[in-house]
């Protein structure tokens, strides 16, 4: 049987969480299930699917469009996909707050005890996934029929966008609860690079004192193409928005480089990070956790240290 | 209205997580154990909704052992007013958790459930979108704002993107991120009240669900541990490092 990957887009391209959820499933082919097969589901979602049908290892795109699925409404879109899910041994979701939304109506509509954030494939039915906030690592082993899975972004490789050459085959979109209705979404965007996929992460915490003390970080960001985050208490203090925060109930990111500036390194802050390649802190308590995973830290005041950091980088970038 | 809010037990969120020698768990031999921080959220907006006049009656369930009971206390003490305690000495997933939940909202009728977003012991995520299936009701996740209004409910969202507004119709599951509010603490007076308020114990046989785990356990481990690096005493010396040493800029 073979394997359903729902896929995360914007009706017009593929997420990247999409394409480190198809590693995860092609890793699951090679211990034996079947193919993978991407549910492409939205309204006008057409060019999403034709992009869905190029990824490399994906077999074939179901494409299911119409109104019922626009704004990916937990409701509709479990209904679905559990209508789909006679033919698949495996339904992978990303574990972005898309994935965590409707995957575990699917499993429960299944019976089905859903496997959340897996961060390794061990074989067809087991599982490595991350728990306590990351502070202990647990191998599973599913005795379900169906194997309903959110898969850690950050700990498969992106599968490649290009190189695939699927067919789309339409489905039925579905029908609408009638349940809930999407009203808005304010998206903080911006011009830098989305957290999840950014190679640089430049982090503010409580220590940056105010909201506009952000702008210290900002032209560090833009001479290292770096996208910006911060820890919860910023968010909570209102210095930034809410999708900046980084950690246990916030994004994982895993980037070349993460930057943590007056962030004292709480678990739930590290839960977040940890996994980065190279770790900075700059903190003026030379006690701070942060330190403890960092691989390069400089004990200083941050509003010194900021000025000087932008020009180090002016002289060599 | 009716609310139910599930409160679960767990290890307090300032307790430094131990990995079993035998690698089976993790320690919780004389741990401090807490309400899930997500669910004085939920308690919390539930008082909040009844000091408004929208509820009547807040209903707190805790499942699993028999200190469960202590947590539902704790629910009480900041201001519900009645509380079950599901006892079983088995781990429950969230499926079988789900499942238990049904059983209670056949019987006690709720308009809405609100849970947290996820515990901090299993991370799981799952139990309130799974009990909305299973009810057939609609959902909100990851709450930073609820409005009801009358059969209706606004809530937003807090989302990769930024945040989400949805409207949903009541019943209805909500499941609530950190930023909706801040519990209170329980006042002494409250905390004596508390010990007066009802608690009726049930068992899962009692409510007819079958609670047998579907994942099995094969080994909790230590994840891998991160040396720490060195100490710099400038911006220069760091900046030359992050260039030449690590080369990541
Ligand atoms: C259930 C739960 C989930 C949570 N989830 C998350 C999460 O996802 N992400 C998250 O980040 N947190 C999370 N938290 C909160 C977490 O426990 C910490 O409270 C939070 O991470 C602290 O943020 P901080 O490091 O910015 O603030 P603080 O701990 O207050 O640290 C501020 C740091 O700034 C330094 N500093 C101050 N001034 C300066 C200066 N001028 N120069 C240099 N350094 C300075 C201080 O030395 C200090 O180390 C969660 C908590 C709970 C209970
Ligand atoms: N054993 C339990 N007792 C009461 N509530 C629970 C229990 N397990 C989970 N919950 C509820 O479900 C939410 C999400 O848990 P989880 O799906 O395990 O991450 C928690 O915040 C609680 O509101």
């Amino acid at each position: 049987m073979a394997i359903l990957v729902i896929a995360e887009h914007d009706n017009t391209a593929i997420q990247a969480s999409t394409l480190n959820t198809v590693t995860a499933a092609s890793e699951l082919s090679g211990h034996g299930a079947g193919d993978v097969v991407l549910l492409v589901a939205g309204s006008g979602c057409a060019p999403a699917a034709d992009a869905a049908a190029k990824i490399a290892g994906v077999s074939n795109v179901l494409l299911a469009d119409g109104p019922p699925q626009d704004n990916a409404l937990a409701e509709n879109l479990a209904d679905l996909v559990v209508g789909l899910a006679g033919d698949y041994s495996h339904i992978l979701a990303p574990a972005s707050t898309y994935g965590k939304n409707f995957l575990p109506r699917v499993a429960a509509l299944l019976d089905v005890q859903q496997i959340s954030e897996i961060s390794a494939v061990v074989d067809s039915e087991t599982f490595v996934r991350p728990i306590y906030a990351g502070n202990a690592m647990a191998t599973v082993k599913s005795a379900d029929a169906t194997k309903v899975i959110t898969v850690r972004t950050t700990t498969f490789d992106p599968a490649s966008a290009e190189g695939g050459s699927g067919a789309v085959e339409p489905v039925d979109a579905g029908s609408d609860s009638g349940q809930a209705r999407f009203i808005e979404r304010t998206e903080s965007g911006g011009e830098r690079p989305e957290l999840t996929t950014a190679r640089v992460i430049i982090s503010g915490g409580r220590g940056m004192g105010s909201g506009e003390n952000f702008d210290l970080i900002e032209p560090i960001a833009d001479k290292l193409g770096a996208a910006m985050g911060a820890s919860r208490a910023a968010v909570d203090a209102g210095y930034v928005p809410n999708d900046w925060q980084v950690g246990q109930t916030g994004k994982v990111v895993a980037p070349e480089l993460y930057v943590a500036i007056g962030i004292s390194g709480a678990i739930q802050h590290l839960a977040g990070m940890k996994d980065s390649k190279v770790i900075v802190a700059i903190n003026k308590d030379e006690e701070a956790p942060i330190f403890q995973v960092a691989d390069y830290g400089l004990v200083a005041d941050l509003f010194k240290a900021l000025p000087e950091l932008d020009a180090e980088l002016a002289k060599i970038l | 209205m009716k609310v139910l809010v599930p409160v679960k037990r767990v290890i307090d969120y300032n307790v430094k997580i131990r990995v079993k020698g035998d690698n089976t768990g993790v320690e919780t031999a004389n741990v401090k154990m807490s309400m899930n921080p997500f669910d004085e959220i939920s308690v919390e907006e539930a008082i909040r909704m009844k000091e408004a006049g929208t509820v009547e009656e807040i209903i707190v369930v805790s499942m699993g052992v028999q200190q469960c009971q202590e947590t539902i206390r704790t629910a009480l003490a900041m201001g519900a007013d009645r509380g079950i305690h599901v006892k079983s000495d088995e781990d429950l997933e969230p499926l079988a958790v789900a499942k238990l939940l049904k059983a209670i909202v056949d019987k006690e009728a709720p308009e809405l459930v609100i849970l947290g977003k996820q515990a901090i012991d299993d991370d799981s995520n799952q139990t309130g979108q799974m009990l909305g299936a299973l009810l057939g009701w609609s959902q909100g996740t990851f709450a930073s704002k609820i409005e009801l209004d009358g059969t209706t409910a606004k809530i937003t969202r807090e989302v990769d993107s930024g945040l989400e507004t949805i409207e949903v119709d009541l019943p209805t599951i909500v499941t609530v991120d950190l930023r909706l509010n801040e519990p209170r603490y329980a006042s002494l007076p409250n905390i004596m009240k508390a010990k007066k308020k009802p608690i009726d114990e049930v068992s899962p046989a009692d409510l007819g669900v079958d609670t047998a785990p579907r994942l099995q356990t094969l080994k909790v481990e230590e994840p891998p541990v991160r040396q720490a690096g060195v100490m710099v005493d400038s911006v220069a010396a760091l900046v030359d490092k992050l260039k030449n040493e690590a080369r990541v800029i």
